[in-house]
C-alpha cells in the first residue's frame, strides 16, 4: 500500500473527487496490482534473489552438509572453465543468427500469405502446425530427420550432396538446432508480422501504385515503415527466445559434440541438477541475468529512441 | 484470382499487389507457397504416418522417402499400446486444468494489474513497470531449483485444513505461472491505445475504477484477450520439465510427461508418435477452428511494440 | 464479444476449479506421500517405483506388494510408477525436498551418493539373505547395505554368425573373447566390404547413464577406471595414465575410420535389426527384438578383451527405504519379505533380466544352465566391474560423459582426460571427501 493519498496525481480535468472505494485512484491502482505483484515477488523475485545468495555459497542438491559461504569462488571457478565461455559464445552466437533470419524469414511467410487468394488459410495453418507442437515432440522428430542416414542426407544425396552427421559433427551441430529452432518459431513471427501487415491502410498502397512505384519501393516506403512497431515488439520477442535456449540442446545434444552446442542455460541445469551444484549452478544463472539485462537495456535505448524520434 | 479485383478499400491488399498479376510471378510465389508448406508439413506428416507403423519399419523407412508414405505394415497397434499404457483421459483432463486455470486466472491478474499501470497515475508506476519489463529476461529453467525449494516452504489452505509444501499438487503446475511480465505488456500495450476519453465519460457518468475496468476497458480489449489467451495457453499445454520435477502422483500428471512412459529400456517410437499425435491434435483443432479470429486479435494487439 | 470470452474463460475456471477440489476428494486425506496410519489400524507405506509404461516390470513388481499386503495386516504398501526417462529426476527433486517415500528404487551406482547425503536407511538383518545375491544386485555403502535388486542386466556384443562366417571373422566365447586386435580387424573387413556405412553400432545415440556404464568397461578392460578406488580420493593417474589416454585413443579411432557413428541413431537394437550394423554392443535387454528377427543366426558375444580381461558394467535398479520413513519397521519387514527367492525369480522372469541369486536362476527357464540367457549370466559373474561407490559419483558420472563424448568427436585425448580429473578432484576435495 502506499504511504499517503495524493489526489493530486488523478487526471488533469477531473473535478470530482470522491472518496469511496473505486474511486481513490491511488487505492484503486494498487488494489489492482496487488495480485500480481504478491505472484511475481513469490514466484519471481524471491527466487531471483535466492539465485542471488546461493551463488556465493558451496550449496549442494544433496549433502548432509550445509551450504557454506565462499565468496567468489564459484565465478572464479567459472571464469576459468572453457565450457563456460564456449556456451556464452554459442548463446551469443545463436541470439545473433536467430534474431535477424528468423524474423526476415518470418516477414517473407507473411507477405507470401498476405494475400486474398483461394487456399491462403491452409497455408497460413500449415505454416503455423510447428508451433503448436511442443518443442520435446519437434526435438524428438528432428533427431531422427538429423541422423547420418536419415531423412535430410537422404534428401540430399538425391540431389548430389553427401550430407554430414548433423547433429554428432560439431562443425554443424549448432547450425541444425539453429534451423530446428528457426522451423518452429518462426510460424509464430509469420503471425504477428501477418497482423503488422494487416493494419496497413491500403489506400497507401493504391496511392504509392499510382505514383508509379513497383513491388520494391512499395514496400521500403510504405509496408516497412508500418511496420516498425512490429518489427521492435519481435525483435524483442525473439531475443528473449533466443537467450533461453534450452529445450532443444537438453534433447537432441546435451550440449556436445566437443560444447558446439552447449548454451549458458543449460549448463546451469546441468550443473545445478545432474551434478547437483546448486551454488555454481546459481553463479552461471547470475552471471546470465546480468548478460542479459545489459542486452535488454541496449535493445531498449534503441526502440525508445525510435519513439522519441517520432 | 481475387488479387486483381479488390478495390480501393479493401483493406488487405497482397505487398506490392499490383506488380504480382504477371504470370509467372504468380506461379513463383505459388510454388514457393507449396514448397514451404512441405518443409513446415513433412516433419508432422512424418510423426502421424509412423504413429500406424510397427517399430521396425518406421526405422526401416528413415532412409527413403517411405518415411513420410502411409505405405507397407499399417496398423493401429500404436493407438490401442498407448491407451494401455497411459491413463491417458487422466492426464488429458489435467492437462486441461492446469492451461485453463492458468489462462484463465492469468487473464483476470495481469489485464488488472496492466489496467492500473496504463490508465491510473499514481506514484512509483514508472518503477514498477520496469521492474516487471525486466523480469521478461530471465529464462524459468535457470530459477527452477530455488522455486522448487521454496515452494516446498509455501502454506496452502484446502478442505483439510492448513499445509505446508506445495509439492504434488496442483497449484504448484498452475500458481507460479499466472502473473505474466509478457501478458502484462502485452495488455498494457493494448489498453493504451483505447481512448482516454472513454474513461473521462464513465467517470461523468459515476462509474468507479472498477467499472471503467469491467465495462469500458476490457470489452474494447478482445484481441489482446485473446493474443494472451493464446500466448499463454501453449506454455501451459506443453509443460514438461517443471512437472517431471514437482508432480509425483500420477493422478496429477499432465499429458507431455506421459511421452516418457514410452521411453523404457525398449523405447516404443510408433507409441511415441501416436502419443504425440493425440496430444497435439487438441492444440491444432483449437487453433483451425480459432484461426482467424487469433490472427485478426494478434493484428490488433501485438503491433504496438 | 469481449465480456463473451470473459464470461466462457470464468465458467471454464469454475469447471476447472472444480474438478481440482474433485480431483482433491478423490485424493481422499491421504498426503503427498501417501504414508500414515488409517483408521483401523493399517500404517500405509508408500513405494515409488521407474516402472510407469512398462508393464511387464510394473505388473511383477505389484504382485510383490499384493503378497505382501495380504500376507499381514499392519502395513499396506502403496505404490506410485514414475517414468524411468525422467525419474531420477524426480526423485532427487523430491530428496531436495524431503519428500521422499518409505521404499524406492534407485539406480545402483546412485546409492552410496544417497546413503551419504542421509536419505536411504541401512539395511537392518538382511546380511545373510543378501550373501546370496550377485554383488553388484546389492547396494554398499561404508560397509553397510542400503539396497537390493532382483536383478542384474549384462552388456553384450550381438551379431549374426552368417555375416561373421562371410567376413571369414572368428567368433568369440567367454574364454577365449576378441582381442583388441581381432576386434579392430573384424571392423575393417566389414567396412571394406562395403555394405556397413557403420559396421559396429556401440550405441552412441544413448544419453545419460548409459556412457558411464557401457563405456567405462572399456576403459577398464584397458587398465584404467573412473577413479582410484583405494581411497576414492582421486582420478589422478588412473582417469588420466597411459591407460587411460591409450582407451581414449583407441575409442576415438573407432569414429575416425568410421567404423563406429559418433552419435548413432535413436534405437541402435531397431538399426541393426534392420541389417544397418553387422555387431550391436546394447544391454541384454535387446535380446529379445534381436532373437525375435534372427532366431538362431544370432550369436551374443562377449565384449572384447582390451588388454585387462572383458569388462561389462554391473549394477542396475535396486531397492532401498528412505531415512524419512515414520514407520521403518514396516519399511523393513516389506523388504525382508520381498527378498525371497520366488520373488527375485518372478521379476527377473519379467523383466528377461539375469536373477540375482542362484536359487531364482534355477527357477527360469532362459536362465537354467544351458538356457538361451544363461550366457548373460555368466558374463555378469565373469566381467562385471560395479561403477565406484563413492557418494561423488553421480559427478564422476556426468563428467565421465561428457569427456567421452569429447574425445569421440576428435578432442585431444591426454587433455580432455586432465580436465575430467581435475573436476572430479576438484568435487571430492569440495565435499571433503565425502568422510
Amino acid at each position: 500500500m502506499p504511504p499517503a493519498v495524493t489526489p493530486d496525481l488523478a487526471p488533469a480535468g477531473n473535478p470530482r473527487s470522491r472518496t469511496t472505494l473505486g474511486h481513490q485512484p491511488v487505492t484503486v491502482a494498487w488494489l489492482m496490482l496487488v495480485p500480481a505483484i504478491v505472484l511475481m515477488v513469490t514466484f519471481l523475485i524471491i527466487p531471483i534473489i535466492l539465485t542471488f545468495g546461493l551463488a556465493f555459497t558451496n550449496a549442494r542438491l544433496i549433502s548432509p552438509e550445509p551450504a557454506r559461504f565462499i565468496g567468489l569462488d564459484n565465478f572464479t571457478r567459472l571464469f576459468s572453465s572453457p565450457t563456460f565461455w564456449r556456451s556464452l559464445q554459442n548463446t551469443v552466437v545463436f541470439a545473433l543468427v536467430i534474431v535477424p533470419v528468423q524474423s526476415a524469414i518470418a516477414l517473407g511467410l507473411a507477405l507470401l500469405i498476405n494475400a486474398k487468394v483461394r487456399g491462403v488459410n491452409f497455408f497460413r495453418t500449415v505454416y503455423f502446425l510447428p508451433v503448436v507442437t511442443s518443442m520435446v515432440v519437434v526435438s524428438m522428430l528432428w533427431m531422427f530427420m538429423y541422423q547420418p542416414n536419415g531423412l535430410i542426407n537422404v534428401l540430399l544425396a538425391k540431389i548430389g550432396i553427401d550430407g554430414p552427421d548433423w547433429l554428432g559433427d560439431p562443425r554443424t551441430a549448432l547450425f541444425a538446432i539453429i534451423v530446428l529452432s528457426i522451423w518452429q518459431a518462426v510460424g509464430m513471427h509469420m503471425v504477428i508480422w501477418l497482423s503488422g501487415l494487416q493494419t496497413i491502410p491500403g489506400e497507401l498502397y493504391e496511392a504509392a501504385a499510382l505514383d508509379g512505384a513497383g513491388p520494391w519501393r512499395q514496400f521500403l516506403h510504405v509496408t516497412w515503415p508500418g511496420l516498425r512497431q512490429t518489427a521492435t515488439f519481435i525483435l524483442i520477442t525473439i531475443t528473449i527466445a533466443a537467450f533461453s535456449l534450452f529445450t532443444q540442446v537438453n534433447i537432441m545434444t546435451q550440449g556436445g559434440p566437443l560444447d558446439a552446442t552447449s548454451t549458458v542455460v543449460f549448463q546451469a541445469v546441468r550443473t545445478g541438477f545432474q551434478q547437483q551444484q546448486t551454488g555454481y549452478a546459481s553463479a552461471i544463472s547470475l552471471v546470465f541475468f546480468a548478460i542479459v539485462l545489459v542486452v535488454s537495456l541496449i535493445q531498449r535505448y534503441f526502440t525508445r529512441d525510435k519513439e522519441a524520434r517520432r | 484470382m481475387s488479387t486483381a479485383t479488390h478495390t480501393p478499400k479493401a483493406k488487405v491488399p497482397p505487398a506490392a499487389a499490383g506488380a504480382h498479376n504477371h504470370p509467372v510471378v504468380r506461379a513463383a510465389v505459388a510454388l514457393g507457397r507449396v514448397l514451404l508448406a512441405l518443409i513446415f508439413g513433412l516433419p508432422l506428416v512424418f510423426m502421424i504416418v509412423s504413429s500406424f507403423k510397427p517399430d521396425n519399419q518406421i526405422f526401416a523407412d528413415l532412409a527413403s522417402i517411405n518415411a513420410f508414405l502411409p505405405l507397407g505394415d499399417l496398423t493401429l497397434e500404436n493407438y490401442l499400446g498407448v491407451f494401455d499404457r497411459v491413463p491417458f483421459a487422466r492426464f488429458m483432463l489435467n492437462s486441461i486444468i492446469v492451461s485453463v486455470l492458468t489462462v484463465g486466472l492469468g487473464l483476470l491478474v495481469n489485464s488488472m494489474a496492466a489496467f492500473a499501470l496504463s490508465r491510473i497515475q499514481f506514484r512509483g508506476q514508472k518503477i514498477i513497470l520496469t521492474v516487471i519489463l525486466a523480469t521478461l529476461i530471465v529464462p524459468f529453467e535457470t530459477m527452477a531449483l530455488p522455486l522448487l525449494w521454496w515452494s516446498n516452504q509455501l502454506p496452502w489452505i484446502d478442505a483439510n485444513g492448513l499445509s505446508q509444501g506445495w509439492l504434488d499438487t496442483y497449484q504448484i503446475q498452475i500458481v507460479p505461472f499466472i502473473a505474466n511480465a509478457f501478458s502484462i505488456y502485452l495488455f498494457y500495450q493494448y489498453f493504451d491505445s483505447i481512448p482516454r476519453e472513454l474513461d473521462e465519460a464513465a467517470r461523468v457518468d459515476g462509474a468507479n475504477w472498477f467499472r471503467i475496468y469491467r465495462s469500458v476497458v476490457m470489452p474494447l480489449a478482445g484481441p489482446a484477450v485473446a493474443t494472451v489467451a493464446i500466448l499463454t495457453f501453449l506454455p501451459a499445454w506443453n509443460s514438461y520439465l517443471w512437472p517431471l520435477m514437482v508432480v509425483q502422483s500420477e493422478e496429477l500428471r499432465p499429458a507431455m510427461v506421459g511421452i516418457d512412459y514410452f521411453k523404457q529400456l525398449n523405447v516404443s517410437w510408433g507409441q511415441i508418435m501416436a502419443y504425440a499425435t493425440i496430444i497435439t491434435a487438441p492444440v491444432l483443432a483449437l487453433f483451425i477452428s480459432f484461426q482467424r479470429a487469433f490472427i485478426s486479435s494478434i493484428a490488433s494487439s501485438g503491433v504496438k511494440g | 464479444m469481449t465480456t463473451g470470452i470473459i464470461r466462457k474463460v470464468a465458467a471454464a475456471g469454475v469447471v476447472a476449479a472444480l474438478s481440482v477440489s474433485l480431483g482433491a476428494c478423490t485424493k481422499g486425506g491421504s498426503s503427498t506421500t501417501n504414508q500414515g496410519t488409517s483408521a483401523n489400524g493399517t500404517t500405509e507405506l508408500a513405494m515409488w517405483t521407474h516402472n510407469a509404461g512398462n508393464e511387464e516390470e510394473l505388473g511383477a513388481i505389484t504382485a510383490v506388494v499384493d503378497d505382501f499386503n495380504a500376507s499381514q495386516t499392519k502395513y499396506k504398501v502403496n505404490i506410485q510408477a514414475f517414468p524411468q526417462d525422467s525419474y531420477n529426476q524426480s526423485v532427487v527433486a523430491a530428496a531436495a525436498s524431503k519428500k521422499l517415500p518409505c521404499i524406492l528404487d534407485t539406480d545402483g551406482p546412485n546409492v552410496p551418493n544417497w546413503a551419504w547425503a542421509g536419505y536411504l536407511a541401512p539395511l537392518e538383518g538382511l546380511d545373510e539373505t543378501l550373501g546370496k545375491f550377485l554383488p553388484s544386485t546389492v547396494g554398499q555403502y561404508k560397509d553397510k547395505n542400503y539396497s537390493y535388486g532382483y536383478y542384474d542386466v549384462a552388456l553384450a556384443m550381438f551379431s549374426r554368425k552368417s555375416v561373421l562366417e562371410k567376413h571369414d571373422i572368428r567368433i568369440p566365447t567367454v574364454d577365449q573373447p576378441w582381442t583388441q586386435a581381432e576386434f579392430d580387424g573384424a571392423l575393417k573387413k566389414l567396412k571394406d566390404s562395403g555394405e556397413y556405412a557403420y559396421p559396429a553400432d556401440l550405441s552412441t545415440g544413448f544419453t545419460g547413464e548409459w556412457w558411464p556404464y557401457a563405456y567405462s568397461p572399456m576403459l577398464q578392460s584397458f587398465g584404467g577406471d573412473l577413479i582410484d578406488r583405494t581411497d576414492f580420493k582421486s582420478a589422478d593417474g588412473v582417469l588420466n595414465g597411459p591407460e587411460a589416454v591409450a582407451w581414449a585413443t583407441w575409442f576415438r579411432s573407432l569414429v575416425a575410420n568410421e567404423w563406429v557413428a559418433a552419435k548413432g541413431g535413436a534405437d541402435s537394437t531397431k538399426d541393426f535389426v534392420n541389417g544397418k550394423s553387422a555387431i550391436l554392443y546394447n544391454g541384454s535387454w535387446s535380446a529379445k527384438d534381436a532373437r525375435e528377427a534372427f532366431g538362431d543366426d544370432l550369436v551374443v558375444l562377449p565384449p572384447p578383451d582390451l588388454g585387462h580381461g572383458p569388462k561389462i558394467g554391473g549394477g542396475s535398479w535396486q531397492w532401498a527405504v528412505s531415512s524419512s520413513c515414520s514407520a521403518p519397521e514396516g519399511a523393513m519387514e516389506y523388504m525382508k519379505f520381498a527378498a525371497q527367492d520366488k520373488y527375485v525369480a518372478s521379476v527377473a522372469e519379467a523383466t528377461r533380466n539375469i536373477p540375482a541369486t542362484d536359487a531364482a536362476a534355477d527357477q527360469v527357464e532362459a536362465f537354467k544352465p544351458g538356457g538361451e540367457n544363461d550366457i548373460f549370466r555368466q558374463f555378469a559373474k565373469e566381467f562385471a566391474v560395479v561403477r565406484p561407490e563413492t557418494p561423488g559419483y553421480p559427478f564422476i558420472a556426468t563428467e565421465f560423459t561428457k569427456t567421452a563424448q569429447d574425445i569421440i568427436n576428435g578432442a585431444d585425448p591426454q587433455q580432455a582426460l586432465d580436465q575430467a580429473v581435475l573436476n572430479i578432484d576438484a568435487n571430492q576435495q569440495s565435499n571433503n571427501y565425502f568422510e
